[in-house]
């Protein structure tokens, strides 16, 4: 066979699906609620500093 | 432990609160990797930021917060699992089993057998490859993440990908791609803009 270490290609090609299973994920804009959450967190540490 | 406190941080790393939001995508992601549910997911990231805001103050200024997101976020999701006792017995195999079709006997992968062959996959696999394999994490930040030995994430990798080549049937050797169609159609649907490659 041509492919010599058909171990390390199927390796590589694991991650690269992995990889794109969770691109869109990785690349979706952070959703409000996450930084209306953190917001919401500094504001109650202000709060609390006070 | 380097805990010198006198070390001059002349870089100013980034103030840790104003920092947890770039790790949000991958907190997203990762958090879906073991949830497998996309809502679910997203009450994992919010329960963990809760966390580690209350812990910030054992949050080491300019060592690797990804790491320390992670190692929360997933120490809350085994410790939702515990406590929803029923789920658990189902939570790894049985369950994705039922979701999950036979994936087809042709060599050919689709993204779709990918994707339904991780999920199949126990948690603790999952989650070593996915920082392992799609994080780029090192050995030993995932070991660390997980909190086990460096030689345990190992042999975690190594088994989640055995057992993704016999979910999927494959030989080794045998190439573990997508046809030229269905490349395609994936790539149209995950990266807007780029879909026109033929």
């Amino acid at each position: 066979m041509a492919q010599q270490k058909p171990k390390h290609n199927l390796d590589e090609q694991i991650e690269m699906n992995l990889k794109k299973v969770y691109q869109k994920t990785l690349e979706e804009e952070v959703p409000d609620r996450f930084l209306e959450l953190l917001q919401q967190l500094k504001e109650q540490d202000a709060r609390n500093d006070r | 432990m380097t805990g010198n406190a006198n070390v001059a941080q002349d870089a100013s790393p980034l103030d840790p609160r104003e920092e947890i939001v770039t790790h949000l995508p991958a907190m997203r992601a990762f958090a879906l990797s073991l949830t497998r549910n996309p809502s679910q997911a997203d009450d994992l990231v919010q329960d963990a930021v809760i966390k580690a805001w209350k812990n910030l103050a054992s949050f080491q200024v300019g060592t690797n917060m990804r790491a320390w997101l992670f190692t929360i976020l997933r120490n809350t999701f085994y410790s939702d699992r515990r406590k929803s006792k029923r789920e658990v017995q189902d939570t790894d195999g049985a369950f994705a089993a039922t979701l999950a079709n036979k994936p087809d006997h042709d060599g050919r992968l689709a993204m779709a057998d990918f994707e339904e062959a991780f999920v199949q996959l126990k948690s603790e696999q999952r989650e070593a490859l996915m920082l392992v394999g799609a994080m780029g994490f090192s050995y030993e930040e995932a070991a660390e993440t997980c909190e086990v030995a460096v030689g345990t994430i190992k042999s975690r990798v190594n088994r989640a990908r055995q057992a993704l080549s016999a979910l999927m049937n494959l030989e080794e050797g045998e190439p573990l791609e997508l046809t030229d169609q269905q490349t395609l159609a994936v790539m149209s649907t995950n990266m807007p803009g780029r879909g026109d490659a033929a």
